[in-house]
């Protein structure tokens, strides 16, 4: 009998996926244990791997962008020994060949990582009139049920949703991808039911650059994201109540300094995480900046390596921003947002003079932090920054 | 030492004892107070013995029509103080019921009057012996209410009836005039009428029924007409003139005064609360429009009071009551499911010849608060199980949001309507549009399709009617 390939539950959670691309072509020899296809889910694109090895006999699911869920069987092995033959009447009716994914009910009540969402078919009605994700929604009903109340409250109007919103020019429309739903779905989340506070601070890089380049004549080149990484981690060290997230009945102190740092990716916003980034010298923290900003660009992270991190970095510095406030990244309590290095005129006993200022805007909820220890988390961040010897741990 | 409590309810009736067996049942230690009767109103002198009493008002004109059907029925008669017998044996089982689920559910019943006595304590004071003060955290009142008295109406037992002595007649009254046609005056009016009273029917607002749907209320005027009843609204009684076996009333309709005799008169105007002998004039409890003033959970201005049903604010339903009874309980056990009552989800029914249901928002209601409404009816006329049955006078009317298809309101006259309206109160509950009234598989033959039909009509689809 041909083996099944099902859709695996690749991360914790994950409810269904979409098969990105398929890495062999019917009739193509597989090993045990080798890559056949890559799958979509909201946070990343992950290998699938041969059980055992065959030939691929047959694909159930293309990768045609339609998400199916966990436990669908996306493809067939045949065994060594069975030829194409066996594959009729495998898998019972799955094995009819052309799988579009089975249709799904109510596209807007889709949140994969919480899996169906419960609401009335009046709160889904309300909820395509005015253009809601559901999913965002706290649901009032029985169990948790989303019912019309609950649609009234979060959104605007039905009339003022029914202006027509079309250019005249037209549009292109863009189906949304796994990722960009959950995106979507998490950073309404965040801002609608996060208290946010906002504290701003400008440091002086005059003398971080000195030292960088410095470093680089030397043959140590680090760039100035990786000082701002390592400055982070070693003022949460000294204000360890910012490193904190809110847990709903209570607030959780990280034991150990795991940074996340968003990457833009062509698909869309990833936050890879850095782990007791306090400890690593600055070549490793370089080192491994670099692996996981490429891993996140090509679609490549694991979910160890984006779950669990403990403060986010946000940088836009490359782009020329001068000071953004960046959405808290849940259940983090706070996220830094990084401006551009610029030359500025600086105030200086009485004189003006030019320095290198940067300013950053530190995003903070207010339930598990207050303001005092934001400010502090921030002074220390200055102070190191400014004094930048204290960031030097080379090996 | 005085006996302590969670949960002291005082009143049984549909809203007391439903509120001390759920608290029982969430282990709350829970004592009910009863003046009267286990079960209240509702269950002795209210909307159980008056089904009674319907039923066999239903049965005798089935069998008054028994030719239609092809039976023979000769010598077809009633015996009043049997059919009131039954009408009083249902109450007294029933009631043995309430006394032995709130014994199976450990809820101690006392007999008496309960009264608030300070901070957390109740007096009881039973009909004889001496009074006991109980000490709870939390009171639930459900005290109900009674008819509301009018000057120059007032009931006397004799000539002028409340809904007691209007359900334990000794004989049949040859004329009846009924004021009032909520739900109670117009279940007597239709019971007396069937069995062969003359009845005159007198409302002050311009349409009996008045809470139903205008459409639904003229077409139940003009089916008691037809049987033979006299209506009179935008009327009012005057006085009562009353006379050894007889009352002379002066009643005032379209600017003219009439003069007219009948045997007996039923006053069925409305309750007044029970608010009086409570002990809440020590409290912070505040009456509004004589009826106890609660937040959505019932609790009243004085903590640790609440209060529930007929004594609070209206729909004056048993089903209300139960269902504050239960939201109010589980909010003081602190139970995250509590969940509030929607008041446009409470259904109302009255048990005429032919009878009316409905729930939610009438056409004119919905129309009024701005909402652009489709609007479906499908008649018993089309019905085939209507036909079978004999019953083909009646309307399901359906009264849809046109934009989100939400089920604003569902409005019924004819048999059974009022089995049937839960359906429509199922769908409202679970939020359901017409798509899922579409949707729903309704059995053939039943009474039921008309609700399938009449929320295709409202959007232009019903099959069986053009």
């Amino acid at each position: 009998m041909p083996i099944e390939i099902k859709l695996p539950a690749v991360i914790a959670g994950m409810t269904e996926g979409v098969v990105a691309r398929w890495l062999k072509a019917p009739g193509d020899a597989i090993a045990a244990g080798e890559t056949i296809a890559e799958v979509e889910t909201d946070k990343a694109v992950l290998e699938i791997t041969a059980d055992a090895a065959g030939v691929l006999g047959r694909i159930l699911v293309e990768a045609n962008g339609i998400a199916v869920p966990v436990g669908t069987p996306i493809g067939l092995v045949l065994l060594a020994g069975e030829s194409a033959a066996a594959l009729e009447g495998a898998g019972g009716a799955q094995s009819k060949p052309p799988v579009a994914a089975p249709p799904r009910a109510a596209p807007a009540a889709s949140t994969p990582a919480a899996g169906r969402v419960f609401a009335s078919p009046l709160a889904r009605r309300l909820a395509v009139e005015r253009g809601m994700e559901l999913g965002a929604l706290q649901g009032s009903g029985p169990h948790g049920r989303i019912v019309r109340l609950d649609v009234e409250r979060a959104g605007p109007s039905a009339t003022a949703a029914a202006v027509p919103l079309t250019a005249p020019g037209g549009y292109t429309e863009q189906p949304l991808s796994q990722m960009r739903k959950a995106i979507a779905r998490r950073l309404t989340e965040a801002k609608q039911s996060v208290p946010h506070f906002y504290l701003g601070i400008d440091c002086e890089l005059d003398r971080l650059q000195a030292l960088r380049a410095e470093m680089t004549a030397a043959g140590k080149k680090i760039s100035l994201n990786d000082c701002i990484v390592r400055a982070v981690a070693l003022a949460l060290r000294q204000v360890p109540a910012a490193n904190a997230a809110w847990a709903g009945d209570a607030i959780r102190f990280h034991h150990d300094v795991d940074i996340a740092v968003a990457v833009a990716t062509p698909k869309g916003l990833l936050t890879p995480v850095l782990r007791r980034a306090d400890a690593k010298p600055l070549s490793v923290l370089a080192r491994e900046l670099k692996t996981l900003a490429e891993r996140a660009r090509d679609g490549k992270l694991k979910p160890e390596d984006y779950q669990g991190g403990g403060f986010t970095i946000s940088n836009l510095g490359m782009y020329g921003v001068r000071e953004f406030a960046a959405i808290i990244n849940p259940p983090q309590a706070c996220i830094l947002a990084v401006g551009a290095a610029e030359r500025r005129p600086v105030v200086r006993g009485e004189a003006i003079v030019a320095a290198t200022v940067m300013s950053c805007t530190l995003s903070v909820d207010h339930r598990a932090v207050d303001g005092a220890v934001g400010a502090q988390f921030l002074a220390a961040f200055r102070q190191l920054i400014e004094a930048p010897l204290s960031l030097l741990k080379w090996e | 030492m005085s006996k302590r409590f969670d949960l002291i309810v005082i009143g049984a009736g549909p809203g007391g004892y439903v509120a001390a067996i759920r608290a029982a049942q969430l282990g709350l230690s829970t004592a009910i107070v009863e003046r009267e009767h286990l079960g209240g109103i509702c269950l002795n002198w209210g909307c159980i013995p008056t089904k009674a009493l319907l039923r066999s008002a239903d049965v005798y004109r089935q069998m008054m029509h028994a030719a239609d059907y092809g039976l023979h029925a000769s010598g077809i008669g009633f015996d009043i103080p049997a059919m009131v017998k039954r009408s009083r044996d249902v109450s007294a089982r029933l009631q043995s019921g309430v006394k032995q689920l709130l014994a199976k559910n450990k809820v101690t019943v006392l007999e008496g009057s309960g009264r608030l006595a300070g901070k957390g304590s109740v007096t009881v004071t039973p009909a004889q012996g001496t009074a006991q003060t109980l000490v709870a955290a939390n009171v639930i009142i459900a005290t109900g209410a009674r008819p509301r008295l009018l000057p120059g109406l007032e009931p006397d037992g004799r000539l002028v009836w409340t809904y007691r002595e209007a359900m334990t007649p000794q004989s049949l009254p040859k004329s009846l005039l009924v004021i009032g046609s909520g739900a109670i005056g117009i279940e007597f009016a239709s019971f007396y009428r069937t069995l062969g009273s003359t009845v005159t029917v007198v409302e002050v607002l311009d349409r009996i029924l008045p809470l139903e749907d205008e459409e639904i209320s003229g077409l139940a005027r003009k089916s008691f007409e037809k049987q033979g009843m006299t209506i009179l609204t935008g009327a009012t009684v005057k006085s009562l003139k009353r006379h050894a076996d007889s009352v002379t009333a002066a009643i005032e309709a379209g600017g003219r005064m009439v003069e007219s005799e009948f045997e007996r008169v039923i006053v069925a105007v409305g309750t007044s609360a029970n608010v009086e002998n409570l002990g809440l004039e020590k409290t912070a409890v505040r009456i509004e429009k004589g009826r106890i003033a609660t937040d959505e959970w019932c609790a009243t201005a004085e903590p640790g009071v609440h209060a529930i049903g007929d004594v609070v604010a209206g729909p004056w339903l048993a089903h209300k009551a139960s269902h504050e009874a239960i939201l109010c309980v589980e909010h003081i056990a602190g139970l995250a499911s509590a969940h509030l009552l929607d008041r446009e989800r409470i259904p109302g029914c009255t048990y005429c010849h032919p009878q009316v249901a409905s729930i939610g928002l009438t056409e004119q209601q919905a129309r009024a608060r701005g909402r652009e409404v489709k609007v479906g009816r499908f008649p018993f006329v089309a019905n085939g199980k209507a036909i079978a049955m004999g019953e083909t006078e009646g309307l399901v009317k359906t009264v849809f949001d046109a934009g989100s298809g939400e089920l604003l309101g569902a409005h019924m006259i004819g048999a059974e309507v009022t089995e049937l309206i839960q359906g429509f109160a199922l769908g409202k509950t679970l939020e359901a549009t017409e798509a899922e009234f579409f949707a729903t598989v309704f059995p053939h033959p039943t009474l039921s399709e008309a609700m399938h039909e009449a929320a295709l009509s409202a959007f232009g689809r019903a099959i069986h009617y053009a």
